[in-house]
């Protein structure tokens, strides 16, 4: 309305009063969008300045662990220096030009340990949250939607929620001998109840809504009903989920180290470096070898957190170009 | 709903007896080198077996289990066989279960008191100050291990406001950064989840045609924004409560409080088989309950959830 209206007597602008005519193609246009929904979805999360700096570190430290054992000069994870000096081993040596985040209390490189031991928990952490996410979100999905299973899965999913972790954690570990392998069955194996659950109370929660029940009237399968009405609707807060899984499953490695349960201390992993640095932090000089693990690991997990939420905000389609 | 209410109770009481059955199994699948712990090299094969048959562990299974269940029938959780000999169990968690439960409860109070009204202000003050702020506190407390930020909470706030490091009773002034570390994460959470449901509510077209029909907007927030966005998190309400018992195993052995926290750890790895039973039966029936509970509320509170018969296939 470009005509401004000094008094309502005055001229009236006829063209404030004319019929508004239905026009077809206006009518496409207010809902129309020139991009597809993952387009849209990367357009959106491209705008986020924050999301797309966590990208670009992920990015930056999954290629800088994968080729830094082939840096020049860098040092073994396991091997303990010798002083030239005393002959002894290099215990607790600051950081300084030679070792760059300083060694340990045995005389092991931090720095190559660190990445090592990065690349083994990001293994582990993008292993674990994959499966959680794929079982988790098949069982969810049906254990919400289909009524007669319903039952049967909430009595299945209360025994396993009620068996402690640690019980199974601990016979798997004594059955198999404890190693990344192990370390990753056992995860998996306890892992994806928590997903699952989740979906399910997504899913129940949207399982009786009108558009639903105008599918089951129409006839669609299940299978159809949840792929096509129920997950997309779910996408966003099934990714903040996803995000929050590789974070959380090298927490679990830190909390499984800590109780002693994770890997042996030969294989450098995050976990192990936070113990280690756990046992000197009181001394203030050797506080070096618990923050460089808790900086890395912080990083890494932050990272992954912002791109998941950022990820989960642009897959709604409220927020879509 | 009174018959669905029977119906679920009786189903709790199947689980729990199925979960009990299974550990006592697993337990049992353990290794026999396992109950001796340093001292399976110093007796002979006689004295071992002295021993497992003392605690039971010789008979056949299905008398084991006869016995364990008649036991706990006239409610005897029995007595722990290597976290404390001959100690009765009961008697172990009377003294422990306090600590974690006055722990918890706080934990647990400051994380609503603190973290709801956050959350709200957050989706109302949507991508101004209060958000990035709010947004960047739940992002490192949710990303970063607990373990890790409870280490350096311990080694930086207590030098900087002079707090003793270890918990002590002649202490009150120890009392407070346990409890307050506790809480960190449960602000985190509840803030983030209201952000997230109110945010979802506030862009539904029914709150605006409440604006379009002039209520008051502390009005709309009250009675409808607030009421939808409770109902997904009243679920897990009831089992935050009971769980404060089971403490939490970090902060208890990084301030050296006895309480429950490293208990179960320390039972299984142990294998003092009849606390880690009695452990898993009161933890057990704490997680079937509150699941239970949750349902409940969440079904009495949203009339649009129908748990039972309703609807088709």
């Amino acid at each position: 309305m470009s005509a401004k209206i000094e008094k309502l007597s005055h001229e009236l602008n006829k063209s404030l009063f004319e019929f508004a005519e239905f026009d077809e193609r206006e009518a496409e246009r207010g809902g129309y969008s020139n991009y597809s929904y993952w387009r849209s979805t990367l357009m959106v999360f491209s705008q986020n300045r924050i999301a797309k700096f966590c990208l670009y570190l992920v990015i930056v430290l999954l290629t800088f662990t994968i080729i830094q054992p082939l840096l020049p000069n860098q040092k073994s994870p396991t091997e303990i220096t010798i002083d030239e000096k005393t002959g002894m081993q290099l215990r607790n040596h600051e950081p300084d030009s030679q070792f760059w985040f300083g060694t340990n209390s045995i005389g092991q490189d931090l720095w190559a340990r660190i990445w090592s031991g990065t690349r083994t928990s990001l293994l582990i952490g993008i292993l674990v949250g994959v499966w959680e996410a794929i079982i988790g979100i098949v069982i969810g999905a049906l254990w919400g939607y289909v009524r007669s299973l319903d039952r049967i899965i909430t009595e299945i999913y209360n025994v396993l929620d009620n068996i402690p972790n640690t019980i199974i954690l601990v016979l798997l570990t004594y059955i198999l001998r404890p190693s990344i392998p192990t370390l990753i069955f056992a995860m998996c194996m306890t892992g994806w109840l928590s997903m699952a659950r989740f979906v399910r109370n997504q899913i129940i929660i949207i399982r009786d809504r009108e558009y639903n029940l105008a599918s089951r009237c129409l006839g669609t399968p299940i299978s159809r009903i949840i792929s096509r009405n129920l997950l997309p609707y779910l996408v966003s807060v099934i990714m903040l989920r996803m995000a929050l899984a590789i974070p959380g499953a090298i927490g679990s490695e830190v909390f499984l180290t800590y109780i002693g349960l994770g890997l042996p201390i030969n294989i450098p992993s995050l976990g192990n470096l936070i113990n280690e640095g756990r046992g000197v932090m009181m001394v203030a000089s050797l506080r070096y070898q618990l923050i460089f693990p808790a900086l890395v690991l912080s990083l890494i997990t932050i990272s992954f957190y912002v791109i998941g939420n950022a990820f989960a905000d642009a897959a709604d389609p409220r927020n879509h170009v | 709903m009174v018959q669905y209410v029977l119906k679920r109770l009786f189903q709790s009481i199947l689980t729990l007896i199925v979960v009990i059955t299974i550990v006592f199994l697993l337990m049992r699948l353990m290794p026999e080198e396992g109950y001796f712990g340093t001292n399976y090299e110093k007796l002979d094969q006689a004295q071992r077996e002295a021993i497992l048959q003392s605690m039971g562990l010789r008979d056949p299974l299905n008398v084991q289990i006869k016995n364990f269940y008649s036991q706990l029938l006239k409610g005897d959780l029995g007595k722990s066989i290597i976290y404390r000999p001959k100690v009765e169990i009961s008697s172990i968690l009377k003294t422990k279960i306090p600590y974690s439960l006055k722990f918890g409860l706080a934990a647990l109070t400051m994380s609503l008191l603190l973290g709801i009204p956050l959350g709200i202000t957050m989706a109302l003050n949507k991508n101004r100050i209060w958000d990035k702020l709010g947004t960047g506190y739940i992002v490192f407390i949710s990303a970063v291990p607990a373990a890790v930020y409870y280490l350096f909470l311990q080694i930086y706030v207590t030098s900087i406001l002079k707090l003793p490091i270890l918990f002590n009773l002649d202490k009150p002034l120890s009392w407070i950064l346990p409890a307050v570390s506790m809480s960190l994460g449960g602000i985190a959470s509840y803030a983030m989840w209201m952000r997230r449901y109110m945010v979802d509510e506030l862009n539904k077209d029914y709150v605006k045609l409440a604006r379009a029909k002039g209520l008051r907007n502390s009005r709309i927030m009250i009675n409808h924004v607030l009421r939808n966005a409770f109902v997904p998190m009243i679920q897990y309400l009831p089992s935050a409560i009971l769980y404060t018992i089971a403490g939490s195993i970090y902060i208890e052995s990084l301030y050296s409080i006895p309480g429950m926290g490293g208990l179960l750890v320390d039972a299984i790895q142990r294998q003092d088989n009849t606390l880690v039973q009695a452990l898993v039966l009161i933890y057990s029936s704490i997680g079937i309950f509150g699941l239970f509970l949750g349902d409940i509320l969440m079904a009495i509170l949203d009339p649009r959830i129908k748990l039972k018969r309703g609807g088709s296939r």
